[in-house]
């Protein structure tokens, strides 16, 4: 069900792109004005987002801890998954880069074995799966960003013709079928195909997992629509995404409404980012249990709103306890 | 109750499979069912920690007299906790429940009741931040993952947040790095807020507060217990050794958890470590006052952690100590590893903690100056400080679980293995997944070790008592040490249910085993009265 809200709205969102452009002739709104509205929505709602974030305190070191502790000189520590110093940004380095806590993933399954009490064993097995969709995702998405590029630089910027020429390596096709075309789909189908195979994953997804998928499913397809099959009137569509970069924005005319449907949909995702999960990109630097060192014991850590609280001082207890501790013979601070 | 005593075999407590029903997670409903809950806290308790809403009342009863004003208290609750704590904050917005923590949880697994997914165990809160402090939530409601708080949700969370140990095994797994002992905590203290608490976490701290340790000892009785193990040790050994309580003018401080001379086989470990104080001839001091090494204030909220925590760095200033030494626990070195020091420090009225017998300065340690016991057992055999017989452990064939703070908390791996390895001669490890940063809770964990709860303990108890039996049947392993008090009292019933004959011990009552003390007698007993060498004998020839 969660999942049908989710598809309803993104085609609702390309229809509305769709007759707003070719029924209504809409184009300065979807070409212009949604745009820019999109773009200043998602700079102001992430640096709120952040700000929020970084202004609330955090009161203790609470350090996840994944490997050995820097004790002993002679005892070999794990510096990366236990830092002990700055290497902790090594260690957020590993999870923003590599995914490095994704990698670790296991599953597990019952198996059965007469040698185990209640006859059953578990079976763990390594899981590379969701690494590989995640980061096949992640990766494709910003060499894709990074193409987009020749949209918005004149002279085109230096890196785009080289992330060009590395993404259409095997020269298949023309135009020259680029490898993040055909993963990001695999990948983005993978991801919402074990929201509905994974019986677990299924029942906790909620509507705000399935839209951001079929939206950036929308935005794939149109755009390779575009690319491979549809052509759009490339030169004219530069001409508008220029005209936006150089804030004097321009109306080229017939670029075909699949442009605006691909233009509209990314600006939904960016309006929709930071008042979403998505922000799960900002959020996992500030992850306390991973971008802190674990040396509270050699280095204090200071909480701000640290208050006194009630404490049953040793005074009290003496007091309420001294009978017991005379007759016990346990020393007494007031005699 | 022990786990024998449980009516469900094992077999049919593993009916059960992992998928999730039909019925949508987010309509509340939770049964309170004999064995998967723990009773509430009483009155008195509430009443003397100066903690809201004082009542007799039962999990099961229809009415929880909850304040009348409970929703404002619970919004300005969240509130406060949202600006204070950047972890509740940033774990209630950029979880994408990608599901990788969902089979990582000891309770799921043992369980396969999906609540108990991290993932969903979070949502149960995060439904209600979503519906009341975000906007999406606000305008969008249950499309935007929204859910109203009722008091069904506050009896869901009651029954889930007090079904999880705050081990933090799925924030190793979390992408994210969130952890859901982080969102219980909060979930606790948002319950306690509304006088929604339960007696086993609730009671020790109260009588911490007012005695010095969870289980109300009163410091003769303290006095008592520790001189009933001293002429233990005098049996065993021929040697009395010294008994200082509240000495000023000692070295070290040397705090236990209270369970250590509460009960066996705790009280073993506690024997060690008098006999290595001895023999090393350490001027050290135990405190009647501070006789609380865990701290069950972490169970209920932090404040409640701060005010037992206090009473360590109050009296190491008050007897003059140089520095603190720690035993064997699982929580209190959470406590004292991530929250002492911030809370209640700074200790600069201590010195950075050296080691009297080697030299060895305890770097780590130079803030809070407080040192593992394995840390600082295992610098002595490192430094040949200490003459050891491993073959008096030779009817032992030994494993280690990693209890889950020192694990994930901390980080103390090595040290106890170390100890370990050199006071025992048959040491094996269980399956990767199952130790080290990756060990499974006891899931008696957090105050949930009570015997009311005795079927979700042993539902929660079979990932580590399966990977147990799988090391007893292929290295017939007969003893599983660990550096946990809570631990020692509740691995018995787990090994007891699913790897029966193996039993459980720390790892200081293996190092008194094999300690060759100066002018001791021909040892006949270890540390449990039983013969030496014998339980095994004709088999190994």
């Amino acid at each position: 069900m969660n999942a049908l809200y989710a598809l309803f709205a993104v085609v609702v969102l390309v229809l509305i792109a769709f007759l707003g452009v070719s029924a209504a002739g809409l184009q300065v709104v979807f070409g212009v004005i949604v745009p820019y509205a999109a773009v200043s929505v998602f700079l102001i709602g992430i640096v709120y987002r952040m700000l929020k974030w970084a202004t609330v305190p955090v009161p203790f070191r609470i350090t996840t801890t994944c490997g050995q502790q820097k004790s002993l000189p002679w005892i070999k520590s794990n510096p990366i998954e236990n830092p002990s110093n700055g290497l902790w940004a090594v260690r957020m380095a590993l999870e923003v880069l590599l995914f490095r806590t994704l990698f670790r993933n296991t599953s597990i399954s019952l198996a059965d074995d007469e040698k185990s009490i209640g006859g059953k064993r578990i079976v763990y097995s390594a899981n590379f799966v969701l690494w590989l969709g995640a980061i096949a995702f992640h990766y494709c998405f910003l060499v894709i960003l990074l193409r987009h590029f020749r949209f918005f630089t004149e002279p085109v910027v230096f890196f785009v013709p080289l992330v060009e020429v590395l993404d259409g390596f095997f020269q298949v096709g023309a135009p020259v079928v680029y490898m993040t075309s055909l993963i990001i789909l695999a990948a983005l189908g993978y991801l919402l195909f074990r929201r509905f195979a994974n019986p677990q994953v299924r029942y906790i997804s909620l509507a705000a997992d399935y839209f951001p998928l079929f939206l950036l499913l929308g935005i794939v397809i149109s755009g390779l629509l575009m690319r491979y099959f549809l052509k759009v009137d490339v030169v004219s569509a530069k001409e508008l995404t220029m005209g936006l970069i150089g804030f004097h924005p321009v109306v080229p005319e017939g670029i075909g409404s699949l442009f605006y449907i691909h233009l509209f949909l990314v600006s939904v995702l960016v309006v929709y980012f930071p008042f979403s999960k998505l922000m799960h990109m900002g959020g996992v630097f500030l992850s306390p249990t991973r971008n802190m060192a674990n040396d509270n014991r050699a280095r204090r850590h200071i909480n701000p709103w640290n208050h006194p609280v009630e404490v049953h001082t040793y005074e009290e207890w003496e007091e309420e306890f001294r009978d017991k501790l005379e007759a016990a013979g346990i020393p007494l601070d007031k005699g | 109750m022990s786990s024998d005593e449980l009516d469900i075999k094992p077999e049919e407590l593993l009916e059960f499979d992992y998928d999730p029903p039909k019925k949508d997670w987010m309509d509340p409903s939770v049964a309170f069912r004999m064995g998967t809950y723990c009773y509430s806290s009483a009155p008195k308790n509430v009443e003397y920690l100066g903690m809201p809403n004082p009542r007799e009342w039962q999990p099961t009863e229809k009415d929880w007299k909850l304040p009348e004003n409970w929703k404002e208290i619970i919004y300005e609750g969240m509130r406060d906790r949202l600006s204070k704590y950047r972890s509740f904050q940033v774990f209630m917005d950029i979880c994408v429940r990608c599901g990788a923590c969902a089979d990582k949880c000891h309770f799921f697994i043992g369980s396969g009741d999906p609540k108990n997914m991290p993932v969903l165990r979070a949502e149960l809160l995060r439904s209600v931040y979503r519906n009341d402090f975000t906007a999406a939530g606000k305008v969008l409601g249950k499309l935007a993952g929204g859910r109203e708080l009722t008091e069904e949700v506050i009896k869901e969370w009651f029954y889930y947040f007090y079904q999880c140990t705050e081990c933090r095994r799925c924030s190793v797994f979390c992408p994210y790095g969130i952890d859901t002992a982080e969102i219980t905590m909060m979930g606790r203290e948002l319950l306690n807020l509304l006088g929604l608490n339960i007696t086993w976490a609730l009671e020790p701290v109260a009588n911490c507060h007012r005695t010095g340790n969870h289980l109300g000892i009163q410091p003769h009785t303290f006095k008592d217990s520790l001189e009933f193990f001293q002429e233990d040790i005098e049996d065993i050994t021929g040697i009395k050794v010294d008994l200082p309580i509240n000495k000023k003018g000692a070295d070290i401080l040397f705090v236990v958890p209270s369970g250590d001379y509460f009960a066996d086989p705790g009280t073993f470990t506690l024997m060690g470590y008098m006999m290595l104080f001895h023999e090393l001839g350490l001027n050290y001091t135990w405190s009647a006052y501070a006789s609380e090494g865990g701290n069950f204030g972490l169970f209920n909220s932090h404040e409640l952690i701060k005010r037992l925590n206090a009473k360590i760095y109050l009296e190491a200033k008050r007897l003059g100590v140089k520095w603190i030494l720690g035993g064997e626990c699982g929580h209190m070195w959470r406590v004292v590893n991530q929250y002492m020091d911030t809370m209640n420090g700074p200790a600069d009225f201590l010195e950075e903690p050296v080691s009297p017998i080697t030299g060895t300065k305890f770097e780590n340690a130079k803030s809070t100056k407080m040192v593992h016991i394995t840390e600082f057992t295992s610098d002595l055999i490192r430094n040949n400080k200490l003459k050891l017989d491993p073959s008096r452990n030779d009817n032992l064939r030994v494993t280690f679980h990693d209890s889950c703070n020192p694990a994930r908390a901390m980080g103390i791996l090595e040290e106890p293995r170390y100890v370990l390895k050199n006071v025992v001669n048959h040491f094996y490890e269980m399956p990767e997944n199952t130790i080290r940063e990756q060990t499974y809770c006891c899931a008696g964990g957090a105050g949930l070790g009570t015997d009311e709860n005795m079927e979700m303990r042993m539902r929660g108890g079979f990932p580590r008592g399966n990977a147990l039996r799988h090391v007893q049947e292929k290295h017939d392993v007969n003893r599983l040490a660990c550096i946990c008090a809570i631990d020692r009292a509740t691995l018995i019933p787990l090994a007891d249910y699913w790897a029966p004959g193996v039993e459980v011990t720390g790892v200081h009552e293996l190092v008194a085993n094999a300690l060759v003390m100066k002018g001791e007698k021909e040892r006949e007993v270890d540390m449990r009265g039983e013969p030496l060498n014998e339980m095994e004998g004709d088999e190994d020839v």
